[in-house]
């Protein structure tokens, strides 16, 4: 009986019969799915949008009457004086909605992690259930509660204005939230508000959750209060997901579609007030049938988007030393 | 030699039954397959779907699919079908704002021409429903289904409060804004839901032939004619007067101004009557009238018509099922007392079903007084930039009636912004 010698290679493997997936292709094999789909739905749109912002294109006659016009689209954009409108309302909505949502959220994530012990899942549930609502519903059921005459918050704000002492603060007269152009986008940012302060504060929960017990037990022992302890323990620890949490907000905010399309009705409300660069874009191509236009905006709003995001981590950059 | 030739005759035999019976059977499956899609939006997507029944004794072998969605997303799909010429159905219900933008693309069948020459059924339809369907060169690129010829819903008890006639209201848009006043001092309802309701209708008024709503058939922008100056200036008193309740149409406060009487009356299309019975405010039932536009100003709003698009399947099938919906009598009446859906057809506006009286308008016959109305209602050529001349129309106006802007400057302003458009 022969034995074959320990350093010998191993005999190589019968090859099954039929297909079989060589060993260096298999990892191409094997990614191939999410490549091909984001080919599809990812890269595909963002080059055909690339190729609509420089052509001319009356949609409903087919992909063949396409005819290039260069920069025109964009030159038309900028200086399109409703394209500046709706960035305006954009970076006011985003600035309204979006720094309140951190003002809030990042005292209110602290309360929870401090106060709330075996109910703090039911607390962060609570908040963060806007979120996973459906936007659709939420800017509906907005729709109802600022109503003029019928709603629910010019009822209740008519209320507190009977309050003996603090009414005098409170509107008597039912306020137009969505008919007058004062009014449209505040009453957008707070539908904004309410729907994200919950998501952040949960960001700011779990970034609390990672900072060491004992920096407190000594801040505590050197004599530090709670507000000296959130002031200069709890935020400076908090700042990378600040950072994120901002981040998010910018990009979000910039490309505000849903609640205010739901609560203007689609057309931005009255002059145009709550019409965001994201609904100006879609209503360019579908409503007003130029698609070469709303791609060269898009791209616009893409600069925006990066420039601004940009300037949020230039802000968040540490500067000088080390910590 | 015999065993074999009988065993090759055999197999001959038994291969050809075996091909006719797979060539019976393909047949057979690709009849039983047939399927005309149909894409419509909501109530017109009702009456395709009772209308099968009657397909179905001409062609029990082809399926009608009737492909529904909500009224924007309805017309966004088909844009973006017409874009890339697939998942295009083989008819189209089409309503009438979007008439002009298809049919500048190109995108449906011309239905004035052979094979289909629906121009020798021209006068069957109401007049200015067919010239809707007409493009500029003269091409009919759609069939007339239902109309909404323009009337003034307005409530009796109001009026009989405020000492207010029918005939005082109509005799011209002064009046109606004098009678406005005396109906706020009297009741304290608003004489309409929003100002923009007055300017909607009489810029649609005194329209000349070839002349469109907002651009001439020559490109020439007219947002700045007498007809706009008046518009604003009437919707501009209203708001002064206080007589409008700033409310948006399909809003909750619209429903509920109906509901509880603070609307005194709307201009619209005569289906809001129906709208008013079935959903809006139902308790309000004998309350309600119709009467002429004030000023004999005639105008229409809305309609659908039913189009094929070029890239479509089956295009003799599409045609035959279009002309069902559109040209027979039954089909026309059914939709009428079922849905509202005004005949555009007018071999039926003779039946007996105008001169039955409507509870609703407390017993009025009120269908002879739209039907009246549809013959009176001048054809407005279509542009595909009229989205956005109205557009830029409606915030001009909300500048004039919120912030004040004057009249000239609004006007010269909108007139600039959209003669930006038309030089693209």
């Amino acid at each position: 009986m022969s034995s074959l010698p320990l350093d010998s290679p191993p005999a190589a493997a019968p090859r099954a019969k039929g297909w079989s997936l060589s060993p260096a292709m298999a990892p191409y094999v094997l990614i191939s799915p999410f490549v091909i789909l984001f080919a599809i739905f990812g890269l595909f749109p963002l080059v055909f949008s690339f190729y609509l912002a420089f052509q001319s294109w009356e949609p409903t006659a087919g992909l063949s009457t396409m005819k290039f016009v260069g920069l025109e689209n964009f030159a038309f954009a900028i200086t399109d004086e409703w394209f500046w409108k709706s960035l305006r309302n954009t970076a006011w909505l985003a600035f309204a909605a979006g720094v309140p949502q951190h003002v809030v959220s990042i005292p209110l994530a602290y309360f929870i992690h401090t106060s709330f012990k075996r109910t703090r899942n039911m607390a962060v549930g609570a908040y963060f259930l806007p979120y996973i609502t459906s936007t659709v519903a939420i800017s509906m059921m907005f729709g109802t509660l600022f109503s003029t005459d019928y709603g629910l918050i010019n009822i209740t704000l008519h209320a507190m204005s009977e309050w003996p002492g603090i009414g005098w603060m409170f509107p008597s007269h039912p306020i137009d939230w969505l008919n007058r152009a004062e009014n449209v986008k505040p009453a957008i940012s707070m539908v904004v508000f309410w729907r994200y302060v919950g998501f952040n504060t949960v960001l700011y929960l779990a970034a609390l959750q990672t900072i060491p017990k004992d920096i407190y037990e000594a801040a505590t022992m050197d004599g530090a209060g709670r507000w000296q302890q959130f002031w200069y323990i709890t935020i400076p620890s908090l700042k990378p997901m600040i950072f994120f949490g901002v981040t998010l907000s910018v990009v979000g905010g910039l490309q505000l579609f849903e609640e205010p399309f739901i609560l203007t009705g689609g057309r931005g409300g009255t002059d145009q007030a709550g019409m965001t660069t994201a609904m100006y874009m879609y209503r360019t191509a579908f409503e007003f049938n130029d698609f070469g236009t709303a791609s060269a905006l898009s791209w616009l709003l893409f600069v925006f988007v990066a420039v601004l995001t940009w300037l949020t981590n230039l802000a968040f950059k540490p500067r000088g030393g080390s910590h | 030699m015999h065993n074999k030739t009988t065993a090759t005759h055999r197999r001959n035999i038994l291969a050809g039954a075996a091909a006719a019976a797979l060539l019976s059977l393909v047949s057979a499956g690709a009849l039983a397959q047939q399927t005309l899609t149909v894409a419509a939006f909501p109530a017109v997507d009702e009456i395709a779907k009772s209308a099968i029944p009657m397909w179905k004794k001409k062609h029990p072998d082809v399926e009608i699919k009737v492909i529904s969605r909500a009224f924007a997303d309805h017309h966004t799909a088909m844009t973006t079908a017409l874009s890339t010429s697939s998942n295009l159905p083989d008819v189209m219900v089409v309503e009438y704002g979007y008439v002009g933008r298809f049919a500048e693309g190109g995108g449906l069948e011309d239905l004035g021409s052979a094979p289909y020459n629906i121009k020798a059924q021209q006068a069957r339809f109401v007049p200015y429903a067919y010239r809707q369907a007409t493009t500029n060169a003269g091409t009919v690129v759609a069939v007339p289904s239902d109309i909404g010829p323009g009337t003034l819903l307005y409530r009796t008890d109001l009026l009989k409060k405020a000492n207010v006639t029918e005939a005082d209201m109509t005799q011209s848009w002064d009046a109606f804004v004098a009678s406005g006043v005396k109906i706020k001092a009297a009741t304290g309802a608003y004489l309409v839901a929003h100002a923009r309701d007055i300017k909607d209708i009489v810029i649609r008024s005194d329209i000349k032939p070839g002349e469109g709503l907002y651009i001439d058939n020559k490109g020439k922008v007219l947002v700045d004619s007498p007809r706009f100056v008046r518009a604003f200036t009437l919707a501009k008193a209203v708001r002064e007067q206080k007589l409008d309740g700033k409310i948006n149409a399909w809003s909750n406060e619209w429903s509920e101004g109906f509901k509880r009487g603070t609307i005194a009356t709307q201009l619209s299309g005569a289906w809001l009557a129906g709208h008013l019975n079935n959903w809006l405010a139902p308790d309000t039932k004998g309350l309600w009238r119709a009467a002429q536009l004030p000023e004999k100003a005639y105008g229409s709003w809305g309609g659908s018509f039913y189009t094929i698009p070029k890239g479509g399947k089956n295009k003799a099938l599409a045609f035959e099922f279009i002309q069902m919906m559109t040209l027979t009598p039954e089909v026309q009446l059914s939709a009428f007392k079922s849905q509202d859906a005004f005949p555009a057809l007018i071999d039926v506006h003779n039946d007996a079903f105008f001169d039955q009286p409507i509870d609703f308008l407390g017993g009025q016959k009120a269908r002879l007084l739209w039907r009246d109305a549809s013959r009176k209602i001048a054809a407005v050529d279509v542009n595909k930039l009229d989205p956005i001349a109205e557009e830029i129309v409606n915030t001009e106006m909300d500048k004039v009636l919120d912030q004040g802007k004057d009249i000239p400057t609004a006007l010269a302003d909108a007139k600039a912004l959209l003669e930006r458009r038309v030089r693209r």
